[in-house]
């Protein structure tokens, strides 16, 4: 399963006099399996575009197909659609309401109409798969979790719907530097036992280069650019124009090359860093 | 030392309301706060770090323990607005602290109820609008700004009470990476203006730009020093659910190898200079 956004427009509040374009001409494509980063700075049109994939907004003109069919057309069910597409918003865990964290998980797939028998046994999976132990939790009231696993039971509640495409917005706001770790492997995890297409939207350059296969930067409203982080990423004066950053790591091996060090471009990771540094630095210890 | 923020002893404990329990989110907390000074406040979710935040500008009392802010007892309800003047607070989400439908609106609220006189309202608004970099868009509508620009817009509110001590809660947690930095650098330019910070965070690397850095964990501060001291004992840090800088990971790394990386290296600039040594 693919899926082709085409000339995809966005108007708000239109024909007002404060109406705005959030979204103009946006065209690309996401392949079967394709782990996708969205980057852009706050009002680049970022959340307007993922609204429109799971069909919580419908376009002024454009298509969006996903597999064979264009979900902006009249006749779709948007139920099928939410079904297919799972969308994690921003600090998910306040919309945690249920009793129980199995409860809470259940209610998404129990609106599917699918035997207790199946609900159980996604709510089990969707549990131990975002990293929590089901027979500990199951039956807590999950308002009694830490932060980082309160965001994990809200995330297992769209994972128990089984969608092909998973779009996650800021996943890692506000969590500590160790739940934030955590949350990163969790959704490298499910994107690689799903093999679903996973969209994350972020503003961490460093997780962004970390996890993803092509990144969409937008602007105004528009595909600024596209391609690999390594593509992306060393267009740094593009990127600081619009209100972005680099990678932390690529940042600062970009400051040494302006100083004059012969340093390998495209450097994105720690680990990437390290090894340059090595490389630079360790003929002087010797000699 | 001349303190402006006082804690001694203190304990903040509710109770869960289903079953009564009893939680203790700030565990014998004793804390000075030195008058000027920039203190970063780290730890993982849960730790005690907003609740002893709240517990400074009397948005909560101790349960036991005493807190002084400028001299005045957070218990003494007859200084309640004193001390909500002098210890300003920014929290995390700009939507939620933001009241009016024009940008100066907003940041005359607090002097307007401090029943200061108009003249010196307009003057204040003007002067803090100034001071964050947002006095040209004084007429806009805050819902059309971006976050950092709301972000510096709740800052301006506080600067507009003239506090001697601003309290931030996680101020970039929401912000794109340009947000990010444009609150850091209103906040290192209040600092230097003599206005005492406290800024609680997850990112590292903001801490790492403090005077000191101040670690909590399950509501008892675990570490205090100058980040550089903080942030050499990486191992203990990331057993607290924490990290390091990234320059000091990668410093740590060198050392393995045998490159002398000097302990007080934590910031990007201080590894590339420390880098251009080899040249």
């Amino acid at each position: 399963m693919s899926i082709q956004v085409r000339d995809l427009t966005h108007i708000y509040s239109e024909g007002l006099p404060y109406e705005s374009v959030a979204l103009k001409d946006v065209s690309f494509s996401i392949e079967d399996g394709e782990f996708v980063g969205v980057i852009g700075h706050t009002g680049s049109g970022k959340s307007t575009m993922i609204q429109h994939l799971n069909g919580l907004l419908k376009p002024r003109s454009g298509s969006i197909t996903i597999g064979d069919v264009d979900i902006t057309k009249g006749n779709v069910l948007m139920r099928d659609i939410r079904r297919r597409i799972g969308l994690v918003f921003q600090y998910p865990e306040y919309q945690l309401f249920e009793e129980t964290v199995h409860r809470d998980v259940a209610f998404g797939p129990t609106n599917l109409g699918l035997t207790k028998e199946e609900v159980d046994q996604r709510v089990i999976e969707a549990i131990n798969l975002v990293g929590l132990d089901y027979d500990e939790i199951g039956e807590r009231s999950p308002f009694e979790l830490s932060g980082g696993q309160k965001r994990r039971v809200a995330i297992a509640g769209v994972i128990a719907m089984k969608p092909e495409v998973l779009i996650l917005d800021e996943p890692t706001a506000g969590l500590d530097p160790k739940a934030h770790k955590d949350v990163l492997e969790m959704i490298k995890k499910i994107h690689e036992t799903q093999k679903n297409i996973t969209i994350l939207v972020s503003h961490n350059m460093n997780d962004i280069a970390k996890l993803v296969d092509k990144v969409l930067v937008m602007e105004k409203g528009r595909i600024a650019m596209e391609g690999t982080p390594r593509q992306v990423f060393s267009q740094a004066q593009k990127l600081k124009k619009m209100g972005l950053a680099l990678p932390q790591a690529s940042d600062m091996m970009n400051k040494l090359r302006n100083r004059g060090f012969d340093i390998k471009e495209g450097i994105l990771t720690n680990d990437e860093a390290f090894v340059e540094l090595v490389r630079i630095l360790k003929p002087d210890i010797k000699g | 030392m001349d303190n402006i923020i006082e804690i001694d002893n203190l304990i903040f404990e509710y109770k869960r309301d289903e079953d009564r329990e009893v939680i203790r989110a700030v565990d014998q907390v004793s804390l000075n706060i030195e008058r000027g000074s920039f203190v970063a406040i780290i730890g993982r979710n849960g730790s005690g770090k907003s609740t002893l935040a709240k517990n400074i500008n009397a948005l909560l009392l101790p349960t036991f323990g005493e807190v002084n802010v400028d001299g005045f007892n957070t218990r003494d309800e007859s200084a309640l607005w004193k001390i909500r003047q002098t210890a300003g607070m920014v929290f995390q989400n700009p939507d939620n602290q933001l009241v009016s439908s024009i940008v100066e609106d907003d940041v005359a609220f607090g002097p307007e109820n401090l029943g200061i006189e108009p003249k010196e309202i307009r003057k204040r608004v003007d002067e803090s609008l100034k001071a964050v970099g947002m006095y040209e868009e004084r007429m806009k509508a805050p819902h059309l700004l971006s976050g950092g620009q709301k972000q510096r817009i709740a800052i301006a509110g506080v600067v507009a009470m003239k506090p001697k001590c601003i309290i931030l809660d996680e101020p970039t947690a929401m912000l794109d990476p340009k947000g990010r930095d444009e609150v850091m650098a209103i906040i290192k330019k209040l600092h230097k203006e003599g206005i005492t910070i406290l800024l609680i965070t997850h990112f590292m690397d903001e801490a790492a730009r403090a005077d000191r850095v101040i670690i909590m964990d399950k509501g008892c501060i675990v570490m205090d020093g100058q980040p550089k001291q903080v942030f050499a004992r990486a191992d203990e840090i990331r057993k607290l659910s924490l990290d390091v800088p990234l320059p000091v990971e990668l410093a740590e790394r060198l050392r393995q190898e045998g490159i002398a990386v000097p302990p007080e290296i934590i910031t990007a600039e201080e590894m590339v200079e420390f880098i251009c040594q080899y040249k």
